[in-house]
């Protein structure tokens, strides 16, 4: 196991695009646990992207389970994410393992529905809302080259108006 | 926070608004090789408000002189003081309380009173005027850091509802990822 470098701003790999997962083997399975070893190196990340140490392919780990107040599916591996469907917005704040010291308001789905293999290659379906599903919008940027500097909106942006009179 | 002074000023220039005032002001401070920090740049009331802040490269008057002609002609006020402390000293918060009402008379006086009673340290505050001419409503929006639960904030709120003021109080919840 080992702790990987994180890409920071302005990188430009932070802009790739990453390739799908192919083979669900005992190198993957290695790289996963490397990689839950630097999210959890890093300032309290609730999830973490291939892309984001230099590994350019579509693999995330989410691990809400340490907020038993939010709705969600604990700890998760996600290979080759796929949101298939979304609903509702909303405003919130997000940082960045990428982006040290900054932090910025976006706008996400505040549910959606989620397909994704785990390290075995299995499917599976979630439905997920609020934080984790954002949490998961965060992420599934990464894999296309985006970051949440992309997508930061002003405050003023008046999310709660627009709701009022929809 | 510390308290001495570094090498950053803050720039102040109100005046009305018009296209290309930050364009001319920022090319100016980039001629006298001044690096720019952190900045707030809005619209309050049809004038053009910018916050700057402008590393001190230069002494004060050479920075106030150079940029004395683009302020005369845009019809700019400007100011510029030293400022304590520098980059890199963002606190996150972790609450926060939209308030919206048509009495506006003292209401953020008295939101903000409860909430410094309660220990409640304002990181950012944003109002505005919204409605109709005839009637107005007050919104606020604060977002700052508390040790206090959001039901402790929320009780102490509470008196204001009765004026017909709505508060709302919540967590803000920084995602990292
Ligand atoms: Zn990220």
């Amino acid at each position: 196991m080992a702790i990987l470098d994180i890409l920071k701003l302005p990188d430009p790999r932070l802009k790739q695009v990453s390739e799908s997962v192919a083979s669900f083997d005992q190198v993957l399975r290695d790289f996963i646990a490397d990689l839950e070893e630097t999210r959890l190196a890093g300032p309290s990340a609730v999830g973490i992207a291939a892309p984001q140490v230099a590994h350019f392919q579509r693999i995330v780990i989410l691990d809400l389970s340490g907020r038993p107040k939010t709705p969600n599916h604990g700890h998760l591996v996600l290979i080759n994410p796929e949101i298939t469907h979304w609903k509702g917005f909303a405003m919130g704040r997000e940082g960045c393992l990428s982006v040290p010291d900054y932090t910025g308001n976006v706008i996400r789905a505040t549910q959606i529905r989620l397909k994704a293999q785990d390290a075995d290659g299995v499917e599976h379906q979630y439905e997920m809302e609020g934080f984790e599903a954002r949490a998961v919008q965060h992420e599934l940027d990464h894999l296309d080259g985006l970051l949440f500097v992309d997508r930061v909106v002003s405050r003023r942006t008046d999310l709660h108006r627009r709701k009022v009179y929809k | 926070m510390t308290d001495t002074l570094s090498d950053w000023n803050l720039l102040t220039l109100v005046g009305a608004d018009r296209p290309g005032i930050v364009s001319r002001v920022t090319r100016v401070l980039y001629g006298l090789g001044c690096n720019l920090g952190e900045a707030s740049m809005i619209r309050l009331g049809g004038n053009f408000t910018i916050m700057l802040m402008v590393s001190g490269a230069r002494p004060d008057a050479e920075i106030l002189d150079a940029l004395a002609p683009v302020a005369g002609e845009l019809g700019l006020r400007l100011h510029l003081d030293p400022l304590s402390g520098g980059l890199h000293q963002h606190l996150l918060p972790n609450i926060q309380v939209r308030v919206a009402g048509a009495d506006r008379a003292g209401i953020v006086a008295d939101v903000t009173e409860i909430l410094a009673g309660q220990g409640f340290n304002i990181l950012e505050l944003e109002s505005d005027v919204a409605g109709e001419r005839e009637r107005p409503v007050y919104i606020m929006n604060i977002q700052g850091y508390s040790d206090q639960t959001i039901e402790t904030l929320s009780g102490a709120l509470a008196p204001l509802t009765e004026r017909g003021v709505s508060v709302d109080v919540s967590p803000v919840d920084v995602l990292i990822g």
